[in-house]
């Protein structure tokens, strides 16, 4: 009986998100009194995986098989599923990610496990029962969720969990095979095509976003919110008409209908705070807002506000963050 | 080709979320319920696809009586006919096998729905679905194309895309930008009413998770409002008050 981790790694890194998850799985597993073991899936190197140990894993089992590099829905759920039988894994926890919620929904079937997604807690396991907290209603409102039957599954929402860093320690790296099979990959990717991300953050992976609304007024004005998010190291989003009317991809599109983000600081420029835009973006750790206009109903949802001009407040921002450094 | 878009009964966006006072039930009162989102981008697509290579699209739900007119306003957007499931749809897994018992029976081609639901927000469904009936699942899908039996999708990663190409059947769950959704005209309003809903009963297991109770997340404490003409206040805050830079 054992705790199993599903780590995405990705060019040879593990994830960010990859880390807050170890660290979540290793924290079940000392709640439980057993140990934590991971399993690799992406493209990983041998050194990053065995710093695992860092965040509390004890041991994590790698398959070296090259076409595992691109994700391949029925080859992961086998992969995962075989790691999960060897280690009589009782709980499974991955990133509620593209990946972990696609892979995670099969593997439910698979083990006959119950399954949280979303989740943003550790587990409350007070009678014997398993609880989990998940965020529900588009980030609007939270579920106490009560897992049944002897396996569960977690998918853990990006940065709700901080991510434990004990230098020094290390995991031992085991290899491994799930024996797979060309059948295995028959769902797998013809082509993989990446988008250009300004200053190379991914928005559903950044723990600081500048996001710009109707209020930027054409896509020319958008170095504004650029040169902001480049000297924060911030990712860069948009409100739903924005990406509507292509002024931004819908890649960059946060809120009810679009990517939810709950990062450590959202600065929105120009956004009203539309409720469904808001139920994106609220779980968001510290909220600023730069409108114009003082009625706005984003304020309400703010810690901090600015009501003025963003063509004059912006620049203002990105020299003060520049003279910080 | 046959379509199955499975679709979930949802209240409309712009809800203020409240709860029954033991917190235990969403509180329905007063709440308009609408068509998932996400599954729009599902019945629009699947309604222009059977338009280009014909076919049928089929509308299935899991839901109790009062989610019947949402059924009938995706006959309306041009679905040919409807099968509800008469429960209230307990889990993911519940309802997975609901649509699995339902595909298999109907042999349908293509499994299409949203991503996730606005209420509930598991994106599960659709990875259970498709292990259920041991075919290939792509999720989420920002753009479908049919030729033939063969699909191909492009599938959402974090960071980028990936084009995946997949024998029918299969299941997808969609999102934007896989079309612009439609909406019922006149002529679509008056002949649903005519188009066949059919009523069955569950089968399968009962749910694996239940929902213990609702919270609504904390209240802010009030926006801190700085100047715009000291605007790079702001910056000091967030590094020395917030701590977030």
């Amino acid at each position: 009986m054992s705790v199993l981790i599903v780590v995405e790694c990705d060019g040879g890194e593990v994830k960010k998100s990859s880390l807050e998850v170890a660290s979540y799985g290793s924290q079940v597993a000392q709640l439980l009194g057993t140990t934590a073991t991971a399993v690799a899936v992406g493209e990983a190197t041998e050194a990053n995986l065995a710093k695992l140990g860092e965040q509390g894993v004890a041991k994590v089992l790698y398959d070296k098989e090259p076409r595992l590099k691109d994700f391949v829905n029925g080859a992961y759920t086998k992969l995962i599923a075989t790691a999960a039988q060897q280690e009589d894994a009782k709980v499974i926890v991955l990133a509620n990610s593209n990946i972990g919620a696609a892979v995670g929904s099969r593997l439910s079937v698979r083990l006959q496990a119950s399954l949280a997604t979303n989740v943003v807690e550790l587990p409350k396991t007070e009678g014997g029962s398993f609880t989990v907290k998940r965020g529900a209603f588009s980030g609007k409102a939270f579920a106490d969720v009560k897992l049944d039957g002897e396996r569960k599954i977690i998918a853990v929402k990006k940065n709700s969990i901080e991510a434990l860093h004990e230098a020094g320690k290390t995991a031992e790296v085991v290899s491994f095979s799930a024996q797979l099979t060309d059948a295995d990959f028959a769902d797998a990717p013809k082509q993989v095509v990446m988008q250009d991300q300004a200053g190379g953050i991914l928005l559903p992976e950044a723990d600081k976003v500048v996001s710009g609304g109707r209020g930027m007024k054409g896509p020319e004005n958008w170095n504004l919110i650029e040169d902001l998010a480049q000297a924060l190291g911030a990712a860069t989003a948009c409100s739903k008409p924005v990406s509507d009317v292509d002024w931004r991809p819908h890649h960059e599109h946060v809120g009810q209908t679009g990517i939810t983000v709950s990062p450590n600081l959202y600065i929105a420029c120009g956004i009203s705070g539309a409720i469904q835009h808001l139920a994106g973006v609220n779980s968001s750790k510290v909220i600023v807002v730069i409108n114009k206009d003082p009625e706005a109903p984003f304020f309400k949802a703010a810690d901090y506000g600015i009501v003025g001009d963003v063509f004059d407040v912006l620049p203002k921002l990105t020299q003060a963050v520049k003279e910080l450094s | 080709m046959k379509f199955l878009v499975c679709i979930s009964n949802v209240p409309d966006t712009t809800t203020k979320i409240t709860f029954t006072p033991d917190n235990k039930e969403f509180n329905k009162a007063g709440v308009q319920f609408v068509i998932n989102p996400w599954d729009e981008y599902a019945l629009t697509r699947a309604i222009e696809l059977k338009e280009a290579q014909g076919g049928t699209v089929t509308v299935l739900n899991v839901g109790e009586a009062d989610t019947e007119p949402n059924i009938r306003k995706a006959l309306a957007i041009g679905a040919d006919d409807a099968i509800r499931v008469n429960a209230f749809p307990k889990d993911a897994f519940f309802v997975a096998q609901q649509i699995a018992a339902i595909a298999k029976e109907g042999s349908y081609d293509v499994i299409l729905m949203g991503k996730e639901s606005i209420d509930y927000n598991g994106f599960q469904v659709h990875g259970m679905v498709g292990e259920l009936l041991g075919i290939p699942t792509v999720a989420p899908a920002m753009k479908l194309d049919m030729s033939g039996n063969t699909a191909t999708l492009e599938r959402e990663i974090e960071g980028g895309k990936e084009i995946v190409e997949v024998n029918a059947p299969f299941v997808a769950s969609c999102q934007q930008p896989m079309c612009e959704p439609r909406i019922p005209n006149m002529r679509g309003i008056m002949t649903a009413r005519t188009k066949p809903l059919k009523v069955v009963e569950p089968t399968g297991e009962g749910a694996r998770t239940e929902v213990a109770s609702y919270a609504l997340p904390p209240a802010k404490q009030g926006v801190k409002l700085i100047p715009a003409e000291n605007a790079g206040e702001l910056i000091k805050l967030l590094r020395n008050e917030a701590k977030v830079i």
